[in-house]
């Protein structure tokens, strides 16, 4: 075991990780979740969450406010449309660059503090960015209705390179490779999977187990003479570039920017995401993301038809009650089922679905009689 | 890996989009597929979405608008009593589907969130192939959902949704509304208010601090500053304030007569119950008796706030109290359904449902350009609000408004509004360029 | 002048709301050590006491008249509460105090859910992480929420206060301002009374009782109150039901102010958390004060002057003044050294 077959793990991790992501549309296709705009969600929310737990599973400083970045990079890519190109590689680069110059402005302020102390300041930076984007900076969000494209865009770049959309409003699209249905799911896919590899780096590099020496004692920390803000902040800003990377494909997969991007109830979101989804593992927030993006959308759209047509094998009667009982969590109750099952994962599988996981491996490994050693700590929890 | 069972269909079709999806790119531009169009139905139902707000403020706005959409889809399909496609001045459809092919259909949750409304849009096209999408309760939600399906290339008919951008700035040609604006609302609104409270009267607004806030604002304040009315003041407040005592105290003061609050849903129920809890209603300035207005009413959201109503006047699209033959049979096949009255969200999104597999039938076709165009300048009556024009030029529809008032003495928890008056359509049209916007083209999808 | 004095009050008035539920809040992070995300749905369920006991109070005697057709056809329902039924103009008058009524049904039942909720979940958390303090928390909120939207629809319920109170008080003639200047909502004054009466008692209960003395301990040092042979979980369980009383007893006061629905709970969850910490974790004393200082200061930002010269200032006053206490003072206005720093 150890660390020279680490390596090997982890490539064989990272392997298996791509060509899940890939496959997506084969694998996810049996449980309603292949079509394309679940899909792109599932990676973009999956990068989200990734470059979130970077910082919260790494340093345990937990930010309220991580929506403020991924609304940053929402309207960065949008206005990289309007003014420069339709062509997704700007919009992502500038609306990381702006995710993370943002973080590095509310991280070195908000890192002054720590515990709940911090987590408010986040939370207060991030929403009064909300508050203003949807009403006093109206001119530059576009408020309520979110920023748009428009056909008397400038789009400078495109002019250049005489590309004309004609009269139809244009969609963004790599060089001629329309970024909508699935050519957008693996672009956001591909973006995932090297997303996936950077912040597995940082989790075994140096820096990295000083993030992690950072969370299990701070105060140690700063007493041998460490100063440890530079860490944290560059963790911060980290994790708000990976946040403005997720919101510039959002708008690249959809070109649109809303202020309820930046809403403490999309900070939340992420947060649920991590700790559902394990915080401090590799694979956990992205499975997090995946199980949170799912139930709102899939269970949302089950309507007492379709429920019926579950229960059409029951005797009438039966079918009746079985539906009503049903239709208290799915369909409009969905937010019901959503809030049980934090509640049940966080009470059976306090290291979130990741534990899960890992438990069901230990069994299985312990059942074959192999060498059970390393799978059986969850603390390991990669 | 844990295993997972894939059927043979669900992979070969993910193989081969995936597949498709790496190596021939082009295929994805518009051109290759124009013979057709997007989610054209082959087989014999048609798959309608209804996008509405199933969690949040708005649920039980959103609940109604889906009971609606049900009564449609039935009555479309020829079961139940036929509601208002018995008042229907268009005769197209015989009670068989439309086009010959059933209607079904599929439903999402918007969250009242442009993000999730799209979500959900894009959920009901790619996935479940809906033809065409309905519904919602919020401005900023009906211009976001309908700005997708102009780029997917379906038909998008506006649910409740009052903001003029919807058919004005933001237009779009496959995006068809039904519901009337904050322009007509303050047109109609500014007479009435003229004749009860006189001319000479200052107002002081309370404004949702959004886009549908600032347009109903705009509108009224035009309106009745043209008829003599002066405007005090114009105090943007927070969406979702929950207690506007900071902001209606200055109103005690300020020598205004009258308070306009531009607020809906919650917003309306809490600034409304909260002036009228600083006395306002029996307050007496400058002489006169201080009046309360709220442009824009909703019976659901009135009976939030219960007695504070009570003789108060706004504007509304539709009411169940109307005594017209297509008002009656939609009341009667709706409240014999559910055992209560519709709303105005319900009657418009019934409205919509009807009118849209009107069009496809008179068309022929569920292609959107087709149906565009069989809806573009399309007059009709019989849907409970009189002789109606779908305007070519901005895809609004123009019918008579409703004035109306907190009724004082209520029959029943439904019944809390009356109708003052019914605004000719003549009064509340105004020309389409006003307000900006360009339609585009339509789009029929890849 | 007057116009500032009108806006200290509709600042006292929401600051008595903030600082009821921060209170709870409060004690129960520094008791428990938990962080409560539930803490708004227990400030929304009291709001539902009150419209339960309304509800129950306006069970209605259905005599259908077939004489009269509703619009659609069945006949009409001619409906009486039973109360007016059976009690007359008595009847009548028990239905229009429902609010203040319903307090009195609103502590037992806020008791009962507060240390059913601590005895059934949030006991099994003290030791956890607070991440997983919130996830859990978060998640019985919106079970308790979507419970009460099921049962209750979505839209707001009207709770007019009583006929004798929903009329205006001269408040400025008090102060000696002329007649008509100052003149204020009578049940707004009764709830800020009501808070001032209630946070009174909390605190006079937390000092002048051996049970406050040990909990006022565990607050300080919990590790050495257990070592002293103290059974201080049972007392955690009775801090945790008295948080639900006080945030209950806001909700249900407030809900002739705010027409209560389901989502009204994390409206305020963010706000109250806002509060307790630029009150300082911890701090009693500084979670009250926080409440009051964010209220009033909510309402003077909203105010035209202000707003002409800062527009889009009351959006974000709370959270601005947040960030500067926060940053001028490391603990809030009161916190402890050391707690909920990690």
């Amino acid at each position: 075991m150890k660390m020279f077959s680490m390596d090997k793990k982890d490539i064989l991790l990272f392997l298996c990780f791509s060509v899940a992501v890939l496959t997506g549309p084969i694998i996810l296709e049996p449980f309603g979740a292949g079509y394309p705009d679940l899909l792109q969600k599932f990676a973009i929310f999956g990068i989200f969450a990734l470059g979130f737990n970077i910082l919260f599973g790494l340093t345990g400083y937990l930010s309220f406010g991580h929506a403020a970045f991924l609304g940053m990079g929402s309207y960065t890519a949008v206005w990289t449309f309007k003014l420069l190109s339709m062509n997704p590689i700007p919009a992502i680069v500038f609306a990381t660059v702006m995710g993370g110059l943002f973080a590095a402005l509310i991280g070195f302020i908000s890192l002054r503090r720590s515990g709940i102390y911090f987590s408010i300041l986040t939370l207060a930076f991030a929403q009064m960015s909300y508050n203003l984007a949807y009403s006093v900076l109206t001119p530059i969000t576009n408020g309520e209705t979110g920023l748009q494209l428009n056909q008397a865009d400038p789009r400078v770049l495109d002019v250049m390179f005489g590309r004309d959309y004609g009269a139809v409003l244009p969609s963004s699209d790599f060089f001629g490779l329309d970024m909508t249905g699935y050519p957008g799911f693996y672009f956001c896919g591909i973006v995932l999977i090297i997303c996936f590899f950077i912040a597995m780096r940082i989790f075994r590099s140096p820096f990295g187990m000083m993030l992690r020496a950072i969370k299990s004692n701070q105060n140690r920390m700063n007493y041998t003479g460490f100063n440890t803000r530079p860490y944290t902040l560059a963790a911060f800003v980290i994790s708000g570039m990976y946040a403005g990377l997720a919101g510039g494909l959002m708008a690249v997969t959809d070109p649109l920017a809303g202020a309820e991007r930046m809403q403490w109830t999309a900070s939340g979101e992420v947060v649920l995401m991590t700790i559902l989804g394990g915080a401090g593992t590799l694979l956990g927030p992205v499975i997090g993301a995946g199980a949170i993006k799912y139930f709102e959308n899939i269970f949302s759209a089950f309507n007492e038809g379709i429920l019926m047509g579950i229960y059409d094998f029951l005797p009438e009667t039966l079918q009746h009650i079985m539906v009503s009982v049903s239709g208290l969590f799915v369909g409009e109750g969905w937010h019901l089922t959503l809030g049980a099952l934090f509640m049940l994962i966080v009470i059976f599988l306090p290291g979130g679905l990741m534990e899960g996981f890992n438990r069901i491996k230990t069994l299985v490994t312990n059942r074959t009689g192999g060498g059970s050693d390393g799978a059986a700590t969850p603390a390991a929890a990669e | 890996m844990s295993k997972f069972e894939i059927n043979r269909r669900g992979l070969l079709k993910s193989t081969a989009a995936a597949g498709a999806g790496l190596a021939l790119p082009t295929m994805f531009t518009s051109s290759a597929w124009s013979a057709g169009y997007l989610n054209e139905p082959k087989g014999s139902t048609v798959t309608f979405g209804f996008n509405v707000p199933q969690t949040g403020a708005y649920a039980d706005e959103g609940a109604d608008e889906l009971r609606a959409y049900e009564l449609a889809v039935e009555h479309i399909n020829g079961e139940g009593d036929g509601g208002m496609l018995n008042t229907f001045s268009s005769k197209a459809l015989q009670g068989n589907g439309v086009n010959g092919k059933k209607v079904v259909f599929v439903t999402g949750d918007t969250q009242t969130k442009s993000d999730a409304a799209r979500a959900s849009a894009k959920r009901m096209i790619e996935k479940d192939g809906a033809i065409m999408i309905t519904g919602g309760s919020s401005s900023g939600v009906a211009i976001a959902v309908q700005g997708l399906c102009q780029d997917a290339g379906v038909i998008f008919m506006a649910g409740l949704t009052h903001s003029n951008d919807t058919t004005g700035k933001d237009k779009r040609a496959n995006g068809f509304r039904h519901f009337f604006n904050t322009e007509m609302s303050g047109a109609a609104l500014a007479p009435v208010l003229k004749n009860n409270y006189g001319s000479d009267r200052v107002a002081y607004h309370l404004t949702a601090d959004y886009t549908w806030g600032w347009s109903q604002e705009g509108s009224i304040k035009k309106y009745t500053e043209a008829l003599g009315w002066k405007t005090a003041a114009a105090v943007r407040t927070p969406l979702g304030a929950g207690d506007f005592s900071q902001y209606i105290t200055p109103v005690l003061n300020s020598g205004a007569d009258v308070l306009v609050l531009n607020h809906y849903g919650r917003d309306m129920v809490n600034s409304l119950t909260q002036a009228v809890q600083f006395g306002l209603r029996d307050k007496q300035v400058n002489g006169k008796d201080f009046a309360i207005v709220v442009p824009l009413y909703s019976r659901l959201m009135a009976q939030g706030a219960g007695e504070n109503v009570k003789g108060i006047f706004g504007s509304t699209n539709w009411h169940w109290s109307l005594q017209d033959e297509g008002s009656k049979a939609f009341v009667k096949s709706f409240g014999q359904k559910y055992g209560f009255p519709p709303s105005q969200a319900a009657h418009t999104c019934y409205s919509q449902a009807i009118l849209y597999a009107d069009a496809c039938q008179r068309a022929g076709t569920f292609m959107p350009s087709g149906v565009g165009a069989a809806l573009e300048g399309f007059e009709f009556d019989g849907l409970g609000n009189g002789p109606t024009e779908y305007r070519a030029a901005d895809h609004q529809c123009f019918k008579d408004v409703l004035v109306v008032k907190g009724k004082e003495n209520p029959s029943s928890k439904f019944d809390v509004l009356e109708v003052v008056e019914v605004t000719p359509r003549a009064q509340v049209e105004y020309p389409a360029d006003m307000l900006g916007g360009e339609l585009g083209p339509y789009n029929n999808g890849a | 002048m007057d116009a500032i004095l009108l806006q200290i009050l509709n600042g006292l008035d929401k600051g008595g709301a903030y600082a009821l539920i921060a209170l709870g809040l409060t004690i129960i992070f520094g008791t428990l050590g938990v962080v409560n995300f539930a803490h708004g749905a227990l400030f929304m369920l009291g709001a539902f006491c009150a419209v339960s006991v309304k509800a129950v109070l306006s069970l209605e005697r259905v005599v259908e008249d077939p004489n009269q057709l509703t619009a659609w056809g069945t006949p009409m329902e001619i409906r009486t509460p039973f109360v007016e039924v059976w009690f007359g103009d008595f009847g009548a008058t028990i239905l229009d105090y429902s609010v203040p009524v319903s307090i009195l049904i609103a502590i037992p039942v806020m008791l009962l859910i507060g240390i059913a909720m601590e005895r059934g979940l949030v006991r099994f958390f003290y030791k956890r992480a607070h991440a997983d303090q919130i996830l859990v928390t978060f998640g019985l909120a919106i079970v308790l929420q979507e419970i009460v939207k099921a049962q209750f629809g979505a839209n707001p319920i009207p709770q007019p206060a009583p006929e004798a109170a929903s009329g205006m008080i001269d408040f400025g003639i008090m102060v000696g301002i002329d007649a008509g200047n100052v003149v204020y909502p009578a049940w707004r004054l009764i709830y800020f009374v009501f808070s001032a009466v209630v946070i009174g008692a909390v605190f006079a209960f937390l000092q002048f009782t051996t049970f406050g003395m040990v909990v006022r301990a565990g607050m300080a040092d919990r590790e050495t109150v257990g070592l002293l042979g103290i059974d201080i979980d049972r007392r955690f369980t009775i801090v945790f039901g008295i948080a639900a009383i006080v945030a209950g007893l806001a909700g249900a006061m407030y809900t002739p102010i705010l027409s209560p629905d389901y989502h009204m709970g994390m409206d305020f969850l963010v706000l109250s958390f806002v509060v307790v910490v630029v009150g300082g974790m911890g701090s009693l004393t500084g979670a009250v004060s926080a409440g009051f200082l964010l209220g009033i200061l909510q309402s003077f930002a909203s105010m035209n002057e202000v707003k002409d010269i800062l527009p889009g200032i009351d959006q974000i006053i709370i959270y601005l003044i947040a960030v500067v206490i926060l940053l001028v003072r490391p603990r809030g206005l009161m916190g402890r050294k050391g707690v909920m720093e990690h």
